[in-house]
């Protein structure tokens, strides 16, 4: 499956941070290196949306839908600024 | 904001053989900015839901929402969207979405949108703000369409591109061009970008939309070509193209 | 209530000669949808290798020829992914995982499979035994394509597909269960379609 943009898990993310989240910079755990969350590789459509670290592809987020809940799993940023 | 919020469709017209604009008129509309797009929620009544999202067409000067979908022949949405969806009739959408693949007046050019199929919808309300803004951003358009029955918004592209400080629009089509054709006719490849956008000093913002192996394509031909890879954004709809 | 859409309806019509082979929830496809967490990994054949390893007498590994020169089966299973497609009579050539396992003396439980690109899913080692499960590298007899799982994946076809792992390239065996990728972000620990156990909670 191909990857799309991180403006794919746009609304998703809305729904995690209650924000629109596309223009806030993440930090990368892996590899130290910065980017809007629009522009990170996002995996869908298979049991979770996955945000990967364009430059190391470190999994930045894991958000998976478990009925009304979201379960989000946040190991692989070290940081996000929020603008 | 992230709230579902149920609508009636207002209009709908017909934009293509397999695309149609629908129109919606929801009352407490943040309003939007081009590029953007709404998360679409269908129920049937047997209480299965189905979402999908769709970029707005509509410039955000515009007061009503508006969407263009392209009916996919294996869909579930798009074929209801575009072929059955009657005056009248109701889903729910939440929205606007998005904040990276905008772009306002105010961002400045100059500004090259390349867009695959149904993926010029977002652009096209990129376009349609700068227009309602009486803006001169240079701005240029490549877009890439199966045939000529397949060009989205084909006329008022025409009628845009012919205006003082209208866009400059180049189309290519892929699979066959009628005779007396004065657009190109093959699939846009890095030569192809060479000869439509500004040379790369200039800086151009970038954005590409449409299916991921075009975006793809185009976007690593743009940054062979020299293009700072900053500037240039990327909507991907998926390997079927949104819906 | 959300408003009923006037005429819209699923796409997948429920084919009641199917029954007693669609488990809860699930519809039937007849393409084979390509679902992933992360890029689809490229080895080399001749970088890859097949390797059993933890709580075992003596650690074993396979490169491909050798892997591909131990006996195999072809087999006929019904597949189920929990985001609900199901696919019927999906046919996959490979090794069971019994005749890897042949000889190994082992007090686990428990098997975690590890994979190209770093994806990790665990089941007890009764379900990956006694004819459960195969490491496949064909299906419907050509080589199983890289964006499907190959050169080679595991098949669990009696549990929701996200265990049958694609890019395997080797088996952890545990004393104690390890929740692997999915499982650590909500899904079931498990993963039986016939008890729809999907999530977590389930």
């Amino acid at each position: 499956m191909e990857r799309l943009d991180g403006n794919a898990a746009a609304g998703l993310l809305q729904e995690v941070f209650a924000r629109e989240m596309t223009v806030a910079i993440e930090t990368c755990a892996g590899c130290g290196t910065s980017e809007a969350l629009g522009a990170v590789h996002v995996y869908m459509g298979g049991p979770g949306t996955v945000l990967r670290c364009p430059h190391c592809s470190t999994i930045l987020m894991c958000i998976v839908r478990v009925g009304e809940e979201l379960r989000v799993d946040l190991g692989g940023l070290r940081r996000i600024e929020l603008r | 904001m992230a709230v579902w919020q149920a609508l009636e469709l207002v209009a709908k017209q017909p934009e293509t053989p397999t695309a149609a604009t629908l129109r919606f008129a929801p009352d407490r509309w943040p309003g939007h900015r081009a590029g953007q797009h709404v998360d679409v929620r269908l129920t049937a009544d047997d209480g299965y839901q189905a979402q999908r999202s769709y970029s707005i067409a509509s410039a955000p000067e515009d007061g009503a929402l508006a969407l263009t979908v392209e009916r996919l022949d294996d869909g579930e949405v798009s074929p209801y969207l575009v072929d059955d969806m009657a005056l009248g009739d109701a889903l729910e959408l939440r929205g606007p979405i998005g904040g990276w693949f905008v772009w306002d007046v105010a961002d400045g050019g100059p500004l090259l949108l390349v867009g695959g199929g149904s993926g010029v919808v977002p652009l096209m309300a990129m376009l349609r703000h700068r227009r309602a803004a009486g803006a001169a951003v240079p701005a240029r358009l490549l877009l890439s369409a199966r045939t000529v029955q397949d060009i989205l918004y084909a006329d008022e592209l025409h009628a845009l591109g012919a205006g003082d400080d209208g866009p400059e629009v180049t189309i290519t089509l892929t699979r066959g061009a009628p005779p007396g054709w004065s657009g190109y006719d093959r699939r846009v490849d890095q030569e192809l970008l060479a000869a439509v956008a500004w040379p790369p000093p200039q800086r151009p913002r970038v954005y590409v939309c449409g299916p991921t192996a075009f975006v793809e394509e185009v976007a690593a031909d743009l940054v062979a070509l020299g293009h700072d890879p900053g500037l240039v954004k990327t909507e991907r709809f998926g390997p079927t193209g949104g819906g | 209530m959300p408003p009923i859409s006037r005429g819209f309806r699923r796409r997948h019509a429920v084919d009641p000669a199917q029954e007693g082979r669609v488990p809860p929830g699930q519809h039937v496809v007849s393409d084979f949808p390509v679902l992933s967490a992360g890029p689809t990994p490229h080895t080399p054949l001749d970088e890859w290798s097949f390797q059993l390893v933890g709580a075992i007498d003596e650690p074993r590994s396979w490169t491909w020829e050798e892997f591909r020169a131990l006996p195999a089966e072809t087999v006929t299973k019904d597949i189920h992914c929990v985001t609900s497609w199901s696919k019927l009579d999906t046919t996959w050539e490979g090794v069971s995982v019994d005749t890897l396992l042949d000889g190994v003396v082992t007090e686990a439980e428990y098997v975690v499979a590890v994979c190209d690109g770093g994806y990790e899913t665990n089941l007890p080692l009764d379900d990956v035994t006694g004819g459960n499960a195969w490491v496949a590298y064909a299906y419907a007899g050509e080589p199983l394509e890289a964006e499907h799982g190959g050169p080679a994946r595991l098949l669990v076809p009696h549990l929701y597909f996200w265990k049958s792992a694609k890019w395997i390239r080797g088996l952890v065996l545990t004393e104690e269960d390890r929740p692997g990728f999915w499982e650590q972000n909500g899904y079931h620990n498990y993963g039986d379609p016939w008890r729809e156990q999907r999530y977590w909670n389930d």
